[in-house]
């Protein structure tokens, strides 16, 4: 599989966010998940979307230093290239 | 809720189902028309006879080898399975066990750690390994059989109590912890049910059973039949004893 681009990821992350509850248009770059009530749970599950689709592998301890969104696109980009 | 029709829309891992409980829950879930992966560790030819009933029966089912304790087993069996039937397995029942019986002040280490890793630790591997992909799908069912000595004390079965008890508790965190997925986690907790495994158990013992006899494996195969039904969507978290009243 070939490294997505940052823009790719963007995109597939807030796809992910928002089927977890909350509307598309506050997921913002820099809202965080607490303010879009996105918790470890939801987080466990997008880890496992960007493990199947972009072969990033996260764990518990990685997902616990996001605190935005854009922390979570940032991680995910500069592991995937 | 999926559509009208389109249950079950994947299929089931039984763990330990080349005879007794297992079996029956094999059989029972293919009945209702789950592809069934009948996992055996070492009794291939059991495990065979129980896909061929199924086929008999216009049912689908598939043997698969692996020892639950091998913590490479989830992941190969999920896979096998998946590649198999081209879908993704969405119903796991963790019924696979083993006693070594003792008194406590007798019991070694390696009856307490066989019983731990095959009634405990297997069934948490495997639950992990089926949840993420549940989550995703919106949809899973996942059943331990657990026993009533989890939940009422046989004395000479501390560490299988142990194992049962804490296969429990785990069933109950894990439940509440995916609940808002459609992912249900239940329990089913057996008394004296006629199988190898109490074969060899003093029947005078049946006069503290309030139904005065042994029940079957298809009377505990019938409720985790329930338990992964489309209906049982709202049962999270439980824990249903067949038991003939024993631990009530």
């Amino acid at each position: 599989m070939s490294s997505p681009t940052k823009e790719q990821v963007q995109e597939r992350v807030v796809e992910a966010l928002a089927s977890f509850g909350p509307d598309a248009d506050s997921i913002t770059s820099d809202a965080t998940f607490e303010e879009l009530d996105i918790d470890s749970l939801d987080l466990v599950e997008l880890a496992q979307i960007v493990e199947d689709e972009f072969g990033v592998v996260l764990k518990g301890e990685d997902m616990k230093e996001l605190k935005t969104v854009a922390d979570a696109v940032e991680m995910i980009s500069a592991r995937a290239s | 809720m999926p559509e009208a029709g389109s249950w079950p829309a994947g299929c089931a891992l039984v763990t330990g189902a080349s005879r007794g409980i297992g079996a029956a829950i094999a059989k029972a879930l293919a009945a209702d028309g789950w592809a069934v992966g009948v996992n055996y560790r070492s009794g291939r030819e059991a495990a065979e006879q129980v896909v061929a009933e199924i086929e008999a029966t216009g049912g689908r089912a598939v043997a698969l080898q692996g020892d639950v304790v091998d913590p490479a087993a989830p992941d190969a069996l999920f896979t096998a399975l998946e590649e198999h039937f081209g879908m993704p397995v969405l119903a796991l029942v963790n019924n696979a066990g083993v006693t070594r019986d003792n008194l406590a002040p007798s019991l070694t280490d390696e009856e307490w750690n066989e019983v731990i890793e095959t009634d405990l630790t297997s069934a948490f591997r495997f639950t992990r390994r089926a949840l993420k992909p549940m989550m995703r799908a919106r949809s899973g069912r996942i059943v331990n059989i657990a026993s009533v000595v989890g939940l009422r004390a046989n004395p000479g079965q501390s560490n299988y109590g142990a194992a049962k008890a804490g296969l429990i508790q785990f069933t109950k965190t894990a439940a509440v912890e995916v609940a808002r997925r459609g992912v249900t986690i239940n329990a089913v907790a057996p008394g004296w049910i006629e199988t190898d495994m109490t074969a060899d158990v003093d029947r005078g013992l049946l006069d503290a059973v309030p139904a005065k006899r042994a029940g079957t494996p298809e009377e505990v195969a019938a409720c985790v039949r329930f338990l992964l039904s489309e209906q049982a969507g709202y049962v999270t978290g439980a824990v249903l004893s067949v038991d003939g009243g024993l631990g009530a």
